[in-house]
């Protein structure tokens, strides 16, 4: 038995929103990975929870009229992994959330949850900043779309209103097109562990192949909540795809990030393991753009 | 205050439906209303996979399962893979051969995560195999025999499936 007050199960999403308002001290139970393992150490212990599990209107992988691909918030990570669209358009995202604990753990690990306990060492939040998802948070009033980064308050804190719960993820075409990326979960096991550092980084390279038209780097445990490395990004947008830019490009990650010592890892190893992700997650998205680069370095 | 939820499901095949106090885990449920014991409670915490179920035909820790979320779904254990003369199955058969059972307590999660890989067969490298069966704990570490006795039903389905 859980030591939990009281369970209000949502049958609509519309109902969801009620229940929030009707109970404003409840806790949000997606697939409950995280929510019935806090309530079972105690931390969330004798508190009241909504569950939204059941809502299969929130499940599934899209592309709405504009061809942006939308994440119901409740999909499974191996739902996920498996999606054709996924694998088709942003298929980093799918591998990244293969990484998350083990095979059970994502068969009822959900996507919106993993966001909205913002965490910073989530295997899907680095990705999801590198290709800036839109999150589409359900209210009294409507759906309103946030730019992720906007989304992470602090650690452990998200922006979802009293009201409100997350309905889907969106990525939007201008972001996934001509464009692909690699996630590197630096973790001390293969299996149900949580990464040490996560960097997720993509690019989109001109048409000769030559130029990187555009970099996006993000981290998850690289600081409080999952961040985008803008001098980074700076340091390769624009420049010749060589080895040279991959290195200026890695070594300005330190200008951004700033992790901290804790009993999974130094500062300085951290820091050291950014760099070098930062150098291979580039180098992968290249040779899956289609790109080539001469290693001099 | 107490609150309880009828729950309707199929469980090993069958109909079922029993009232439950929303509190329950769906081990709790299984164990203490269906007398399914080979659902074991390990660690409580999703990470051991000793109460590994099959819930619409994938692996679920049903010791983060709420009970109440059995409703309408299709729940596998590891008594349903019994024939009806009390045969076993062929992945139980080279758990046996293969002595991939020592105390056996991880043993039913293991099997049914097995089920689920092995429903769909094809040429798994061992590392993917290791991936796939990375959710379970054997603190016997007999995790070799039991890659072999997976290793064995997929050579055993692939070759049934080509001829």
């Amino acid at each position: 038995m859980y030591d939990m007050k009281a369970l209000y199960e949502a049958e609509s999403v519309a109902h969801a929103i009620q229940l929030r308002l009707e109970h404003p001290e409840a806790q949000i139970i997606a697939g409950g990975s995280d929510v019935l393992v806090q309530m079972r150490e105690g931390k969330r212990a004798g508190k009241e929870l909504i569950s939204i599990y059941m809502l299969d209107e929130l499940r599934g992988v899209s592309l709405d009229e504009e061809e942006n691909i939308r994440i119901g918030s409740l999909t499974s990570f191996s739902h996920i992994t498996r999606d054709p669209i996924i694998q088709k358009y942003i298929n980093v995202l799918g591998e990244a959330v293969d990484m998350v604990g083990g095979p059970q753990v994502r068969n009822i690990g959900t996507i919106g949850g993993n966001t909205c306990n913002g965490v910073t060492s989530a295997d899907s939040a680095s990705t999801l900043h590198a290709w800036e998802a839109i999150i589409e948070l359900t209210g009294a009033e409507g759906t309103r779309r946030v730019p992720i980064k906007d989304f992470y308050l602090r650690a452990g804190k998200v922006d979802i209103r009293p009201d409100e719960i997350q309905t889907a993820i969106l990525i939007p075409k201008a972001s996934y097109d001509r464009t692909a990326g690699y996630y590197f979960k630096y973790a001390m096991r293969n299996a149900m562990d949580i990464a040490t550092t996560g960097c997720s980084v993509n690019c989109r390279l001109s048409s000769d192949g030559k130029t990187f038209e555009r970099v996006r780097i993000a981290y998850g445990v690289a600081g409080p909540v999952p961040m985008r490395a803008p001098s980074a990004e700076a340091a390769a947008t624009g420049k010749p795809v060589s080895a040279e830019t991959v290195e200026q490009f890695s070594l300005a990650v330190l200008n951004d990030i700033n992790p901290r010592d804790s009993w999974r890892a130094s500062k300085a190893l951290r820091q050291h393991i950014a760099v070098e992700l930062a150098r291979r997650c580039l180098l992968e998205s290249v040779k899956r753009c289609g790109g080539e680069i001469h290693e001099a370095v | 205050m107490k609150q309880f939820k009828q729950v309707t499901f199929r469980l090993n095949g069958k109909e079922v439906s029993c009232v439950v106090d929303v509190r329950s885990s769906l081990t709790d449920m299984l164990r203490n209303q269906f007398g399914l014991t080979s659902v074991k409670k390990g660690c409580e915490v999703g990470e051991c996979g000793a109460c590994t179920v099959l819930i619409n035909k994938e692996a679920f820790n049903s010791c983060i399962y709420l009970a109440v979320w059995a409703e309408g779904k299709d729940i596998l254990t590891l008594e349903g893979l019994m024939g009806p003369n009390g045969e076993l199955s062929d992945i139980q058969q080279a758990f046996m051969e293969e002595a991939a059972v020592q105390c056996g307590f991880c043993t039913p999660g293991f099997i049914l995560t097995a089920y689920e890989i092995l429903e769909e067969p094809r040429d798994y490298t061992d590392d993917e195999l290791r991936k796939l069966l990375s959710g379970h704990l054997c603190r016997c570490t007999g995790y070799e025999n039991i890659l072999r006795a997976v290793k064995k039903v997929l050579r055993q389905r692939l070759e049934a499936a080509k001829a």
